[in-house]
């Protein structure tokens, strides 16, 4: 162990919540986005889910939100080290998008990408069984545009790099392809609590 | 060869550079050389890293500070030294108010101090040096386009580079004593006799823009969020690819 001299940190609160290497954000909740944040309004917001599917399909904001509510209340953890608690995101369960659609059997992963083209990826078991979401709420207001308004992806037990703002689609695909910050030296999957942050770690 | 999926949406901002994997996977010590103060509020703080991989201006990487019960905290911080400097990096930090690490370096840290580091990481706001680069930052946002304005002059490169940098006034504005013909400081509070004061308006970036290099800019931004949010909408607004605009925002 390579303790620093006369370094002592903070308090140390019993947070169970909190994952290896993370800190409590509290109230904050930093922008990261490394591209301009996008002017797009809900009616120009679309979501298509194609690749190896049976049925692919592009929803527009009234037909995704015809779909049935699921809201998610819990912790958000970013690579940056800070995680926040208590959060409350609604909107879709990404699995009610799924069914419309019916994934081959041959798909296991999958590309999510944003509106300006920001790209990620993800393992499709990480975004099936009630674990990922398409919100344009938080806290029982619209999506702030910074954060990812109108809509964005959210997938809360992966690191939130994860989390595509400014959704645009998922591409299904029976291989991993490495998205934006993968292609930049992050980790292929990102659990926070295996502190999966860089490639190799 | 991995396969890259192109979404069918206008694309972002490409990588610049291909990553180490080896070098970000790995923590290496770093001992504190020397100890700048810069600002009132930043210093800089100089590390030798003997085994260090190298990197691009624009590079971040990850430090780690280790208390005596096994408690660690890490944070990301953009590197300010240029790449040429032989197995030592420098940082620059603000000293934020209850800042766990950034308050250890500003009140405890000595020379002979050592740390953890790993990196360098991420290469999407990294200038190799080839671009025409219009760098736009506030505070210490200005941190890792000086690894760019220092990179560009110590290789005396002939690529055109240009730096807008914010500051409240003169006493913090960072590395003000290096500056040259290169830079223009703007002032939100408080200027020296006869310099304006004022925010970073659209009037700053249009003749830069309108001498736009063979290849046009490459801008790269950083500060806070909110300041990345103006200086990006005014880039647009100004006719900036939005795919040729990098940000970088602190959190």
């Amino acid at each position: 162990m390579n303790v620093t001299r006369g370094f002592t940190g903070r308090p140390r609160a019993h947070r169970p919540g909190l994952p290896p290497g993370q800190y409590d954000a509290g109230d904050d909740w930093p922008v990261l986005s490394a591209e301009v944040t996008p002017d797009l309004a809900p009616a120009d917001w679309t979501f298509r889910v194609d690749g190896l599917v049976a049925a692919p399909r592009t929803w527009d904001w009234d037909e995704a939100h015809a779909l049935p509510e699921s809201a998610y209340e819990g912790d958000i953890h970013c690579v940056t080290s800070w995680s926040k608690f208590g959060v409350r995101f609604a909107g879709v369960s990404l699995d009610a998008f799924l069914a419309a659609v019916r994934p081959d059997a041959a798909a296991t992963h999958a590309v999510a990408y944003a509106h300006t083209g920001y790209t990620t990826n993800l393992p499709l078991a990480d975004l099936t069984g009630g674990r990922a979401w398409i919100v344009w709420e938080y806290d029982d207001k619209p999506l702030a545009a910074e954060h990812g308004g109108p809509a964005r992806l959210l997938v809360p037990h992966l690191y939130f790099w994860k989390s595509a703002k400014w959704i645009a689609g998922l591409r299904l695909l029976d291989h991993d392809e490495p998205g934006f910050w993968e292609q930049n030296g992050y980790h292929g999957r990102g659990n926070p609590w295996e502190e999966q942050r860089y490639a190799g770690d | 060869m991995t396969e890259t999926f192109t979404p069918p949406t206008r694309f972002a901002v490409p990588g610049r550079i291909a990553v180490s994997n080896r070098a970000a996977a790995l923590w290496q010590t770093a001992t504190l050389t020397e100890i700048r103060r810069e600002t009132p509020r930043a210093s800089t703080f100089r590390f030798a890293v003997p085994a260090w991989a190298g990197h691009l201006p624009g590079q971040h990487l990850m430090l780690r500070l280790t208390a005596d019960d096994g408690y660690t905290a890490q944070r990301h911080y953009s590197i300010a030294s240029a790449p040429d400097d032989d197995g030592h990096v420098e940082l620059t930090l603000d000293h934020v108010d209850g800042g766990e690490v950034s308050g250890w370096f500003h009140t405890r840290a000595e020379p002979g101090d050592e740390v953890q580091v790993r990196g360098p990481l991420s290469g999407f706001f990294a200038w190799p040096g080839d671009r025409p680069a219009l760098l736009i930052g506030a505070g210490s946002g200005v941190v890792p386009l000086m690894s760019m304005v220092r990179h560009h002059r110590a290789r005396g490169l002939d690529v055109p580079l240009r730096l807008l940098v914010s500051a409240r006034g003169p006493e913090e504005l960072i590395y003000a004593r290096e500056y040259g013909a290169e830079t223009l400081p703007v002032y939100t509070r408080s200027a020296p006799e006869g310099v304006p004061v004022g925010r970073l308006a659209a009037h700053h970036l249009a003749s830069l823009l309108a001498e736009e290099p063979e290849g046009g800019w490459e801008a790269y931004v950083c500060g806070s969020n909110a300041f990345a949010e103006h200086a990006s909408r005014l880039l647009v607004r100004a006719g900036q690819p939005v795919d040729r605009i990098r940000i970088e925002r602190f959190g």
